[in-house]
Order: structure tokens, then C-alpha cells, then sequence
């Protein structure tokens, strides 16, 4: 099978700026990437690398096999669905959504036609002729996504598709392009920089840090086995135990990273425990949060709501199993 | 401690800030004053001028007493229609469209490289180079122009250098477009008029393409248009609320010029030129008046026509 989406040792720099440095990436056909990064860690540019805006200064790009160097946007089977929706003004939402068959040169009634069908997958039936400026954010997106998929792309970029849209909505469209993904099975690419976007729709995530890919791998494997401390921080905000700390509790010299979650307040058989004051402690819904002053650290840790509630000052004892432990590259 | 030591009833109540206080209350009262000066400008010596114009050209005159007739009638509008007057509106239309027409095709380039491309000191450039000419005297410039178009000139001396004068010949022997010298020719009145127009061509598209956000010409692309459709069915109809303006400038600004064709070009009369002989020296008001009106009626057509053509749907 060939793979969707692949760069060989791809750059590309903005004067001295590296905004993507060498990255190598195979995204598999039919798959759900994610690419995942804070602001300016060349995830944006590599989807433009991908959707031809930009063309790499070094380094392969191939699309569907076929090398894509030097191919203009307006020549790959690549649609984009952009972070401000970019819809047409001038146009009606129908005239929008069949854009790309009209300047492929289909007759209005079947591009109509299929436009009409694209607004329906996106439950959109029937608003074909207003124009933008009449419909809502949430709307305005799901227009913006019928858009690209009336074109049958092989892949579907989407450039933070979610950023503007309140929590509620983001949580539904989530839901939403997940199985709209999996019933078209066209591979989608999609760029957060929310974990918990990226986590909880993609079949593989990968984590850009200044321009590199820092780790790449299925949500599970990513959330549980960080294998840097910018990663172990970025995701899920994990605890980092410096080495000493580490030293203290295995009797190893090493970075680990300790999940929020992993802590009970219960001994057990085997079980590892750190001792602290409680600097913090707050309520977050189905967890209590706290904030526990180990030696130079301060450790999080998120307990279940209904256990007894440690107050501030108090010092307790926070147990955990050994295989929570993950252990770090020495590499930041 | 009581209320009175406030800083603001300590503060002398001064007639200013008393006024001042008032307008800030009755803001009506403040929009009221704000636009009586220009109102009155506008409704008094404005639209009352252009008034007595119309009213102008319902009367007629006498060619043999060479008085006005006081008296409404459509006759001095009949007059337009005769063959020799008709020709003069025919001629100024046809030179108001062309160029129109050329003056959009130049700007829109230029227009378009300093919307997208030009960037700090290239856009001080650009700005200072199309306002530069507006800042000198329009007659140096037409002046200027006799001497380039004329016979001895630049322009037909390069022509001769590069073995090319048979070509500018051949185009000066055409009828219409032709005559003695590209001074003397139509052809020479439309470069003029196009090179003085350009600028209010430019600016408006200009402003009008900072407006487009880049992106949607990036989701033209990214949607299979490859630049000429992404001009044709993006750029273009984006763009045109600025194309109309600017057509509007160029249009109605050769409509009524009669300078340029006075100093460069045949003499075949403009409707500008029609309408300062005949108040002139005729002394024949109304046909003056309803010469003025004709280019009032085909801008109200032109703009007519450009608002069901969707020029200004983008506003």
C-alpha cells in the first residue's frame, strides 16, 4: 500500500528560521493524523508543505507515491479546510461548496447536485443560498468542510478546523469528523495545538517541537510513554521528577514523568510513595487536584472527588505502582 | 469630609466646558451643527446650481436674435440629435470607454503588486510614484505630452531609431485614429487622457485588493483554480467594487474634460469642448446645459448598469 503522505528529510526555512527542519513522516492511506505542537513549531508549515503552498527548501514530498516538488496547490488531489474557513464572500454557500467542480469545468445542475449532497453530510440540507456572512461559526465550518469533500480529495487538511468554535461545539465536530473520517475513509490530516483535540480523534498523533518531529505514535502510546520532558510536559501535563527524586524512590539516575493520575492515597503491595506538604488543592470536577511540595519538586496529582480531602499544610503520602514510572531520554 | 470638595465642582463652570457639557448631553444638537455647513454647501450651491443647469436646458434660443427663448420646451434637446451634435456625444463616449478600459487594464497590475507584493519602502515608492504626477500642474503635463507625441518628438524619434517609424506611419495614415502627428491624432488625446486618469484607476483597486484576505486566493488554489480562475471567479469579482470606482473616476473625468482634447488631438470637438464654445461664444446657454446634462445621464446609466452587473456586491 502506498502511503498517503511522505517527506524525506523535508526543510523549510524563513531566513534564519527553521521552520521545518528535516522532518521525516510517513501518514499511511485511510488514516487520522494529527499534528500536534505549540505556536511556531512548524506544524502550520508542513501542512502548507503539504497543500502546496509553500515548497520546501530541501528534502522529498511525496503525495500518493508521486513525488510533489514543485507541483502547484491547484494541482494535487489535496483539499484544505482553513482555520478561518476562508468561504468566498461574493458567493452563495452553494456556489462555495461547488467551487472546485466548477473551475474543473462540471455543468451547474450535477455540480449543483453534488453540492447540495456535501451540505447534506454535513447537515447543512437546504442552506445553499445564503450567503456567508448569514450563517454562524459552527456553520461557517461545516460549509467550509463540505467545500473540500465535494472534491473527493485523497486527503483533507485541516488547519486548527476547531480553534474558534466554543467548547460544546468543538466537542460535538469532534465526534463529528471522526466518524465522517471513518466512513469516507479519506485521509485526513488534521493540525492542534490541543492535545486533547489531537488525543481523542487521531489514529496517530505526531509532536512538533521547533520544526522537528519529537514523537510520533498512537494516542495511547504518546499519553502514556513520553520520551522527553518538553513531550511529557506539552501532553497531558505530566509530573517531571528530576533525577535525584528518581534516584530516591528506584535507585536510578534518570528523568521520569509521572502522570497526574497515577496516584492513589491508598498503600498497596509493592507500591512507591512520595511524602509532601500540600501547597494546593482544588476542585476540577470529577478530580480534586493537588499540589504537593516534594522536596525542590512540586508534584500534581489528580484524586478521585469522593476520597477524604487533604487540606493545605497537611502532609500526606501519595502511593503509586512502579509501571507508572516512565523513564526520559537525557535530551530536553 | 463633604461632597463639595470634589475636582469637579471645584473647577470653574466656564462657559466652554458649560457648552461643551451640553453638546455632550444633546448629541442630535452636536450632529446638527457638525453637518449644517456642508448640508447647506451641498443643497444650496450644489444641487442648486445643477438645478438652474437643468432648468437651462429646457429653454432655447433663437440663432437669429441670438436670445434665449424663456419658454420650456424639449426642442434644444432635439438638437442634440442631430447628426452633428450627435457625432460629438458618440466621439466622447467612445473615448470615455476606451480609456476606461485601458486605464483598468493597466492599473489593475500595478495595483495588484502593490496590494500583495510591495512591503516597506517599495510601498513609499509606489505610493510617491503614482501621486507624484497629481502634485504638478495638469497643463505642464499635457504641455509636456504635446512635445512627446509631437512630429520631432521622443516617440517618433525612437520609432525612426529602431526601425519602426513605417509602423507608427502606417498607424498615422488610418482614418479616425490617424492624422499628422500623434499630437494631432485621436490616438494622441486617448494616451493623454490615460495617462492623467491613471492614478484615480490605481488607487481605488488597490485599496479594494488590501481588502481580499490572501487567503481565499490560497483556497481558490487549493480548490483546483489555477491563477486565471482564481482572477476570473475570485480576485476579479472581489476586486471590482474598486474597478468601478476607479471606471467611475475615468469615465466621468473624460466625459467632461475639454483641456486635453483642446491642446492634443484633431480637431473634432469633445462634449467638454461643445459646452464652453457654445456658452461661450455662441452664447448659446441651453444647448450648453443640455450638452452638461448628457454626461449626468450616462454615468446615471453607467452606474445603473454596473450595480445589476453585481459590481458592487463585494462592498
Amino acid at each position: 500500500m502506498t502511503a498517503a503522505v511522505t517527506f524525506r528529510s523535508v526543510s523549510r526555512h524563513f531566513g534564519a528560521v527553521k521552520a521545518v527542519d528535516s522532518v521525516d513522516l510517513e501518514i499511511a492511506e485511510g488514516e487520522f493524523f494529527a499534528m500536534l505542537g505549540p505556536s511556531g513549531s512548524g506544524k502550520t508549515t508542513c501542512l502548507r508543505l503539504i497543500a502546496g503552498f509553500e515548497q520546501p527548501d530541501g528534502g522529498e514530498i511525496s503525495i500518493l507515491g508521486q513525488s510533489a516538488n514543485g507541483v502547484p496547490p491547484w494541482k494535487r488531489h489535496v483539499n484544505t479546510v482553513f482555520q478561518d474557513y476562508a468561504l468566498f464572500p461574493h458567493m452563495t454557500i452553494l456556489d462555495n461548496v461547488a467551487y472546485g467542480l466548477m473551475v474543473r469545468g462540471i455543468d451547474k445542475v450535477t455540480r449543483h447536485k453534488a453540492a447540495e449532497e456535501a451540505l447534506e453530510l454535513v447537515k447543512l440540507g437546504g442552506y445553499g443560498g445564503r450567503k456567508t456572512g448569514q450563517l454562524s461559526g459552527g456553520q461557517r465550518q461545516r460549509v467550509a468542510l463540505a467545500r473540500a469533500l465535494v472534491n473527493k480529495p485523497s486527503v483533507l487538511l485541516l488547519d486548527e478546523p476547531l480553534g474558534a468554535l466554543d467548547l460544546k461545539l468543538r466537542e460535538a465536530m469532534q465526534e463529528e469528523l471522526k466518524g465522517l473520517q471513518k466512513r469516507l475513509g479519506i485521509t485526513f490530516i488534521l493540525v492542534t495545538h490541543d492535545q486533547g483535540e489531537a488525543l481523542s480523534m487521531a489514529d496517530r498523533v505526531a509532536v512538533f517541537n521547533q520544526g522537528r518531529i519529537v514523537q510520533s505514535g498512537a494516542p495511547e502510546d504518546i499519553y502514556n510513554r513520553p520520551k522527553t520532558r518538553f513531550f511529557a510536559d506539552f501532553v497531558g501535563s505530566s509530573n517531571i521528577l528530576p533525577p535525584a527524586l528518581s534516584e530516591s524512590l528506584t535507585g536510578t539516575k534518570r528523568w521520569t514523568s509521572l502522570r497526574p493520575e497515577a496516584f492513589t492515597l491508598e498503600t498497596g503491595n509493592d507500591r512507591l510513595s512520595l511524602a509532601g506538604q500540600v501547597e494546593a488543592s482544588s476542585f476540577m470536577g470529577a478530580v480534586r487536584r493537588i499540589a504537593l511540595k516534594v522536596g525542590e519538586s512540586t508534584i500534581h496529582a489528580n484524586l478521585p472527588a469522593g476520597v477524604t480531602i487533604p487540606t493545605e499544610g497537611e502532609t500526606i503520602t501519595l502511593h503509586f505502582t512502579p509501571e507508572a514510572l516512565n523513564w526520559l531520554e537525557d535530551a530536553v | 469630609m463633604t461632597l463639595s470638595a470634589s475636582p469637579a465642582d471645584a473647577a470653574p463652570d466656564s462657559l466652554a466646558s458649560r457648552v461643551s457639557g451640553a453638546l455632550w448631553r444633546s448629541p442630535k444638537l452636536l450632529l446638527a451643527l457638525l453637518l449644517a455647513p456642508p448640508l447647506l454647501w451641498l443643497g444650496v450651491v450644489y444641487v442648486g446650481s445643477l438645478a438652474a443647469l437643468l432648468a437651462q436646458s429646457f429653454f432655447s434660443f433663437d440663432d437669429f436674435t441670438a436670445q434665449v427663448t424663456y419658454e420650456l420646451t424639449l426642442s434644444t434637446y432635439a438638437e442634440l440629435l442631430s447628426p452633428a451634435n450627435f457625432d460629438i456625444i458618440k466621439r466622447t463616449v467612445t473615448m470615455a470607454a476606451l480609456v476606461t478600459i485601458a486605464s483598468a487594464i493597466l492599473a489593475f497590475p500595478i495595483a495588484y503588486y502593490a496590494a500583495r507584493y510591495a512591503k516597506g519602502r517599495w510601498k513609499a515608492f509606489f505610493y510617491l510614484g503614482v501621486m507624484l504626477p497629481l502634485w504638478s500642474s495638469y497643463l505642464v503635463k499635457i504641455y509636456a505630452w504635446k512635445m512627446i507625441l509631437s512630429k520631432e518628438g521622443i516617440v517618433s524619434w525612437t520609432a525612426d531609431k529602431v526601425h519602426l517609424g513605417w509602423l507608427l506611419d502606417a498607424w498615422l495614415s488610418l482614418p479616425i485614429v490617424g492624422g499628422n502627428s500623434l499630437s494631432v491624432s485621436a490616438t494622441g488625446t486617448f494616451l493623454v487622457f490615460v495617462y492623467i486618469w491613471l492614478p484615480y484607476m490605481i488607487l481605488p483597486i488597490q485599496a479594494s485588493l488590501e481588502r481580499v484576505p490572501s487567503n481565499l486566493i490560497e483556497a481558490s488554489y487549493d480548490l483546483g483554480g489555477g491563477p486565471g480562475k482564481t482572477f476570473r471567479h475570485v480576485l476579479l469579482p472581489l476586486a471590482m467594487p474598486g474597478v468601478a470606482a476607479g471606471s467611475i473616476f475615468t469615465f466621468s473625468l473624460t466625459l467632461g474634460d475639454y483641456i486635453i482634447p483642446g491642446i492634443i488631438g484633431t480637431s473634432r470637438l469633445f462634449i467638454g469642448q461643445a459646452v464652453y464654445t457654445q456658452q461661450g461664444t455662441a452664447g448659446n446657454i441651453p444647448l450648453a446645459a443640455a450638452f452638461s446634462v448628457v454626461p449626468v445621464i450616462i454615468m446615471a446609466f453607467y452606474l445603473w448598469g454596473a450595480k445589476k452587473q453585481g459590481a458592487f456586491d463585494a462592498l
